[in-house]
């Protein structure tokens, strides 16, 4: 568990996180999402003390930060950040097995754990071990990162705008990837973005920062439907918010027993899915891929989605 | 056709035309210019200028870099076979202080062929290990060539052979101001670049204070050190026990040091500051101690262009150090000044043509130095 407990950062006269409290359980991700100066990027590097707190404790498992040395405490946080940082004069195995050098594992350990991470982001190792970053693609690179960031299984893993410098379509890939990975490992993931999208796509939990503030902290869900100021609902956008909204919940939440006609949805698919194959078609019911016979009706979209106002 | 061969091929058939060698009663007066093809007999002077005229014809083809190599080595075996065939016929009959030198025609055909060597290899643009390895060939031709004694009556040689212990003394000792300098420079250099890459207050002040040195000409530098080093040296009696005085060895030294310094410290700072900052974030992210991030990121990272500092300070305090001969600091200097001196231009060829030798080595060893520690996987 994760407990940050009023912490402060100021700069001569400006204050760039102000008195921010909040927990993160175990196993879950938090997205801490804002605009640039919003102070978000200065929260997360208070938590592995890259910046030091003028005010306020940060503990994980209930130990203080502070009670630790500052390049020991980093080696047990993972640590990824925006162009990834990979050394580029080290090979990707080299790159990854760098904390679990720094921790002084054998290299018997460190091979067989950067094999292991690269089978999980599926990379080759044969392939991937021995090339060097310049020769990797970018969402190539972007996972070796994380892997690296992941290698000595830390407590917690801090992520500054990973994905910042992928396309659209590798970038949603890449958050399916660390999705998948994070459930499997139940890595626990504090990620800094200004992208809301990202935030609902990933999150357990959304924290909202504004000049340096904590407006809003809960989950995706509760953020979109009650929005607790003027600029958290900006932030969602208030056109998008019923299909955010929707984009959380899956069909199977509100599929009735019954046959409908036309091409099936996937069993995993979301309301928002749903909706759009609707629109598209031009139906007002759509089966559901399931054990059974089921289908998912507009009305009951509507009905689930609506009501706000 | 290659540009630069047809530039190479005119400029060196119009050198043919001048004076090949000289001819002088002794070593002090002017000589008399000899044409290349009048410097030996037919049958001994032919070979060489075919060889010069062929080498020259060979560099034309821009197609094949190889043969513009070979043409290069021809042409200069040419020029140093016509050299050598010169000597002993122009001395023949001579008076005994009669003295023969190479002339505008030869440094001229040497200076062609160099270039055009120097042409074909950045078109062929080989390896380190292939520079090394014709490095090596080149100064094992040298070495065999001038033990072989083929150009023992050149009056450079005839200088050297009255001066070979003096020679091999102001050998060491350039060396000694050359390399002793560089090292001196290197281990201040480095941790004050280091101190300035981490504070840019401290940058603002030293790099400035060392581009101030470097504008001071050698000769104001050895005219404020003189009256420095004599009064520590009146003052200091350890100092004076060192070594340490007016002239000679000291201000020379700290001189080359001095002008050593900007190079070497800027290098530090650029090369420190060429490592990508996501690169060092995460370094710093992931728990690196600041002496381990150093030795693992900043330094492999940045060494391609600490190298090329030394590379700079190397080569510019090999030719900087000619300068020591004129307040006693020794090393080839010393040949150069006497040579000035006497009015004998083969006297200051025996100081001079080391140092540019010396000089070439050392540029060409410090490239290939450069390329090896490129890191791998950064282009």
């Amino acid at each position: 568990m994760i407990e940050i407990d009023g912490i402060t950062k100021r700069y001569g006269d400006t204050t760039a996180v102000d008195a921010v409290s909040m927990t993160a359980q175990t196993g879950t991700i938090t997205a801490i999402v804002g605009t640039s100066g919003s102070g978000k990027t200065t929260l997360l590097r208070m938590i592995n003390r890259l910046v030091e707190p003028s005010k306020g404790e940060v503990r994980i498992n209930g130990t203080p930060t502070s009670a630790i040395k500052p390049h020991l405490l980093r080696r047990r946080i993972g640590y990824a950040i925006q162009g990834h940082g990979l050394f580029p004069h080290h090979s990707v195995a080299r790159n990854i097995g760098a904390v679990p050098q720094l921790l002084g594992w054998s290299p018997d350990k460190i091979r067989a754990r950067v094999d292991e991470l690269l089978d999980l982001f599926s990379m080759a190792p044969d392939e991937f071990r021995d090339r060097y970053p310049s020769d990797l693609s970018g969402g190539q690179q972007q996972r070796v990162g994380v892997a690296r960031a992941l290698a000595s299984r830390p407590d917690l893993l801090l992520m500054d705008e990973p994905f910042g410098a992928l396309d659209p379509i590798i970038r949603a890939r890449a958050q399916d990837d660390l999705r998948r990975i994070q459930r499997a490992l139940g890595s626990t993931i504090m990620l800094v973005t200004h992208d809301m999208e990202e935030a609902i796509r990933l999150a357990d939990r959304i924290a909202v920062m504004d000049a340096g503030k904590l407006v809003q902290h809960g989950p995706p869900a509760d953020i979109i439907a009650t929005p607790a100021t003027p600029f958290v609902a900006e932030m969602v956008g208030e056109a998008d918010r019923p299909l955010r909204l929707l984009s959380l919940i899956p069909v199977t939440e509100i599929a009735e027993d019954g046959a409908a006609d036309g091409p099936p949805l996937p069993a995993d698919a979301t309301l928002r899915d749903a909706l759009s194959a609707c629109l598209w078609t031009g139906r007002s019911a759509l089966p559901v891929v399931g054990a059974s016979p089921a289908h998912v009706t507009l009305d009951a979209i509507r009905a689930r989605v609506g009501g706000h106002g | 056709m290659s540009a630069p061969g047809v530039a190479f091929a005119l400029t060196g058939l119009a050198l043919l035309l001048a004076p090949f060698m000289t001819l002088a009663a002794n070593r002090i007066v002017a000589g008399e210019g000899v044409a290349p093809w009048a410097v030996a007999p037919m049958a001994a002077g032919l070979p060489g200028l075919l060889a010069i005229g062929v080498g020259l014809m060979l560099g034309l083809v821009r197609a094949l870099p190889r043969l513009r190599l070979g043409g290069a080595v021809l042409g200069l075996a040419g020029a140093v076979w016509l050299l050598a065939a010169g000597g002993p016929s122009l001395l023949e009959g001579a008076d005994q202080y009669a003295r023969v030198s190479p002339g505008a025609g030869f440094w001229g055909l040497l200076a062609v062929f160099v270039l055009l060597m120097a042409d074909a290899l950045a078109q062929l643009n080989p390896g380190p290990a292939a520079r090394a390895g014709l490095l090596g060939l080149g100064l094992g031709g040298l070495a065999i060539l001038l033990g072989s004694g083929a150009l023992a009556d050149l009056s450079v040689a005839q200088e050297f052979a009255g001066r070979s212990d003096a020679f091999v003394a102001a050998t060491l000792r350039h060396l000694a101001l050359a390399f002793g300098s560089l090292a001196t420079a290197a281990l201040i250099g480095f941790p004050l670049g280091l101190l300035c890459h981490r504070r840019a207050g401290l940058r603002g002040a030293i790099l400035p204070l060392l581009s101030f040195l470097q504008t001071v000409p050698s000769l104001a530098m050895f005219g404020i050190m003189i009256p420095l080093l004599s009064w520590l040296a009146a003052t200091l009696p350890a100092a004076r026990a060192i070594g340490i005085a007016g002239i000679g060895f000291a201000p020379a030294f700290i001189a080359l040091v001095l002008y050593s310094l900007l190079p070497v410290v800027g290098n530090t700072v650029a090369g420190l500051a060429s490592v990508p900052p996501p690169a060092n974030e995460a370094a710093r992210g992931m728990g690196m101690t600041p002496p381990q991030r150093l030795y693992r990121v900043e330094l492999p990272l940045g060494l391609p262009i600490l190298l090329t500092g030394l590379r700079i300070v190397l080569v510019q305090n090999i030719g900087l150090a000619v300068i020591a001969g004129l307040i006693g600091g020794g090393g080839y200097g010393s040949f150069v000044f006497q040579g000035l001196n006497q009015t004998a231009t083969d006297l200051i060829l025996l100081g001079a043509l080391p140092t540019v030798l010396l000089a070439m080595v050392a540029a060409i060893v410090m490239d290939i130095l450069v390329d090896l520690s490129r890191p791998k996987g950064r282009a």
